[in-house]
């Protein structure tokens, strides 16, 4: 007699959570022949807001950890996602890659994770500097993390993408709320599992699974979100983060400004830079 | 508890200066004035012209031209094919010289604009002659030195201009802000529109004649007076690339909207509300110094000034008194005499903005003092005002009143200054005062601002990036980190 499989439930991941959406609604996650893998949790206005509160909370610390100890948390990230390849491995081929393209989407996506990983006690260096003044003072600009992003992952590629635009941002030190890609939403959650055991703070990454064209004016409109990656926004939804980001002036990163895969100035995007002066004298 | 020393109650100082002004023989202010497009001033095809007036006398200085769209169009125009022909396919070590060559011109003619300067703007003249200039001259000579080595400036990246960008700048800073846009933009290869605001137009047609005279090529700064609605015409242009706005939030959210979905890039310097912070270990009488700087520089006509003071509460009766001790000696009156300290309010409205909000402040409660100095009979001004006992939830503590009015507030313990210091919507600069240096790294960590002057207050430099946290807007200007704001690259 065969054994019956147990299946997962695909839920958010808000502070380190997994709650469903409290709305109590979700959709059918569908593969690449329209059969239904899972139903996932359709997260709502009110989920969206539980996470930036629980984002804003997490600042403080995630900021205030040194950049040598977030490179670590992130380099562990890498490590559990190697670990668990075989899974995303599954869930990107059920979404219609081939073996192959899948197997390579997740091999890119750890070594991403390292790479950026590595900047984070490093790219205060490469965009700081002291400032030579024409006058008796110490003057030096350093970047700071911006606070809350809300990141919009691309469609597809459904894990690439989310580590393309989550590991700039949390860099510095800035939290996230993240919402998923909505056809492909499973290599995202299965990413929560692994944020969770990764020594990543509760509340530093928070996963939304839904709608985008429901979430995304939330999103923008939200007075204590502070920047936006629109990178996985549709033309129309990236003109609704700009519309949004007028409310308190976040800094938005355009679709049209995805360039090639990784780059220190996608981290710059979600830095703030201080310039503190001090005299010198006797 | 900290012992109090009793102020002795010494009345105000009254010293007599002789009057010493400023000649204003050297400004040679025309009638009127077209728009400076493609390198020549045209008439308006708006046929539209409107007065600036010297704000300390309210008489009439000069007519300017106001464009209209055709004009804004003609502008862009110029600059667009300035941009494709001449300024972007040059080698950024010609372009180099002719920022340098500019910056020289202004240099040698730094006393015609700094009185110009004060009469169109109403700030005292030792402030444009001694802080505006000399800061106009070193931003031109800093980002001419860029024009050539842009691809050192940021590691991995192969820069390239932007295009043409359209610049909207405020009245508080005229030249200085001209040069904060105009210098790193044509440093980096792109051709510029600039609106100078409507009460402050005369300087920017003036470098528009250093810039012809520089043998600049036609359309490569173009300069187009008016109000409100040439902004919006310059920001709005299709052919625009790069939108570049130093005024008010408000301002600046309007054109964040009307830019929603146009792909132009962005950069807005916006309004302020620094806080600025007393310990009690603070060096008291240079502290003082500080306060009064940051609030009366420019008759506080100042995005970053520091107008909401925070003292320390076993310091705060202590240092009020020395404070209102001091804003007793400030002189206050004609921008022209070189003594001058508080010159005039830029403009009616300003004048009113401030009295209304003024008003506010007595009415929620708020405890106001004003020296006890006489104002001159024509012209807008405005005295020195401090108000004490003030809350946070009042206006005065709220809004950005852009004058000569400091509200004091105070604090017990450093975590309730980085509170109350950051509870604001703006994030612009912020201030502190203390002996002790561990405390000053421990503030600007988490002071919410895009300059900290520690021990300091108000102070500039093209080398050093200034720019916004929050509502303040974003983007930095000055420093190499300016010169992203006019550049687009590829990646390596």
């Amino acid at each position: 007699m065969s054994r019956l499989d147990v299946r997962k439930t695909y839920k958010l991941y808000i502070g380190g959570k997994f709650p469903r959406s409290e709305s109590g609604r979700s959709y059918p996650a569908l593969d690449a022949d329209g059969e239904v893998l899972a139903r996932v949790a359709q997260g709502s206005r009110k989920d969206l807001r539980d996470a930036v509160r629980i984002a804003r909370e997490a600042v403080s610390g995630w900021a205030g950890t040194s950049g040598y100890n977030r490179g670590q948390i992130m380099y562990r990230i890498a490590e559990t996602l190697e670990d668990r390849r075989g899974t995303f491995v599954e869930q990107l081929s059920a979404g219609g890659a081939t073996k192959k393209a899948a197997e390579s989407e997740v091999a890119a996506s750890i070594d991403r994770m390292v790479w950026y990983a590595g900047w984070a006690d490093k790219f205060a260096q490469i965009y700081g500097n002291l400032n030579p003044v024409a006058g008796p003072f110490f003057n030096i600009s350093a970047p700071e993390p911006t606070g809350v992003v809300g990141v919009i992952v691309p469609e597809e590629p459904a894990l690439l993408g989310l580590i393309s635009r989550l590991a700039p941002v949390m860099v510095p030190g800035n939290t996230a709320v993240v919402l998923a890609s909505e056809r492909f939403p499973m290599p995202a959650i299965t990413f929560t599992e692994v944020l969770n055991s990764s020594d990543v703070p509760g509340g530093v990454v928070n996963v939304l699974t839904g709608f985008k064209d429901e979430l995304v004016p939330w999103l923008a409109d939200h007075m204590d979100i502070n920047a936006v990656d629109a990178g996985g926004a549709s033309p129309e939804q990236a003109i609704r983060v700009q519309e949004g980001a007028v409310h308190n002036v976040k800094r938005v990163v355009l679709p049209s400004a995805n360039g090639p895969g990784q780059s220190p100035y996608r981290i710059a995007a979600f830095t703030e830079t201080k310039t503190v002066w001090h005299p010198k004298g006797l | 508890m900290a012992i109090e020393i009793a102020t002795p109650a010494t009345p105000p100082l009254k010293w007599d200066y002789a009057g010493s002004k400023e000649s204003a023989d050297i400004a040679n202010i025309e009638e009127r004035y077209g728009l400076f497009i493609d390198g020549e001033f045209v008439s308006p095809k708006s046929k539209k012209y409107f007065p600036t007036i010297n704000p300390a006398t309210e008489e009439p200085l000069a007519e300017v031209a106001e464009a209209g769209e055709a004009d804004v169009g003609d502008a862009v125009a110029a600059a667009r094919r300035a941009y494709a022909e001449v300024w972007g396919p040059m080698d950024g070590a010609e372009r180099a010289k002719y920022v340098f060559r500019i910056a020289r011109m202004i240099q040698e003619r730094s006393r015609e604009l700094a009185v110009v300067e004060t009469l169109d703007g109403g700030k005292p003249i030792k402030e444009s002659r001694d802080v505006d200039l000399p800061l106009v001259a070193g931003h031109f000579f800093y980002y001419a030195g860029w024009a050539d080595k842009l691809e050192y400036a940021f590691p991995g990246i192969r820069p390239r201009p932007l295009g043409v960008a359209g610049q909207v700048i405020p009245w508080n800073f005229p030249l200085l802000m001209l040069a904060w846009k105009v210098a790193p933009a044509l440093a980096a290869g792109n051709t510029v529109v600039l609106k100078p605001a409507e009460t402050t137009p005369l300087t920017a047609l003036m470098v528009a004649q250093i810039a012809a005279e520089a043998g600049l090529p036609p359309g490569v700064l173009n300069v187009v007076t008016g109000a409100g609605a040439t902004g919006a015409a310059v920001v709005g242009h299709d052919d625009v690339d790069k939108v570049a706005f130093t005024g008010s939030t408000a301002v600046g959210k309007l054109i964040a909207t009307q830019l929603a979905g146009s792909h132009k890039k962005l950069t807005l310097e916006l309004g302020g509300k620094a806080a600025h912070v007393i310990f009690e270990d603070a060096p008291l009488d240079q502290a003082i110094e500080g306060v009064i700087n940051g609030i009366f520089f420019n008759q506080g006509h100042v995005c970053c000034a520091g107008s909401r003071l925070l003292v320390q509460e076993n310091i705060h009766d202590r240092f009020v008194d020395k404070l209102k001790r001091r804003l007793s000696t400030l002189r206050v009156g004609d921008p022209m005499d070189k003594n001058t300290d508080v010159g005039a309010i830029n403009s009616r409205a300003q004048l009113e903005k401030i009295t209304e909000l003024v008003d506010s402040g007595r009415d929620e409660g708020a405890e106001m003092f004003q020296p006890d100095c006489v104002l001159p009979d024509r012209g807008f001004f405005f005295k020195p005002t401090l108000f004490t006992n003030v809350a946070q939830s009042h206006r005065i503590a709220q809004e950005e009143i852009f004058g000569p009015v400091l509200s004091i507030l105070s604090f017990r313990t450093p975590e309730e200054a980085v509170e109350k210091a950051n509870n604001t919507p703006y994030g612009l600069s912020a201030g502190v005062w203390t002996s002790k240096g561990s405390r000053i790294l421990w503030m600007a960590d988490r002071l919410q601002a895009g300059v900290v002057w520690a021990n300091t207050y108000n102070k500039f430099d093209p080398a050093s990036p200034f720019g916004g946290y929050k509502e303040s807007g974003f983007g930095r200007e000055g420093g190499r980190h300016g010169l992203l704001a006019y550049m687009d690259w590829d990646e390596e």
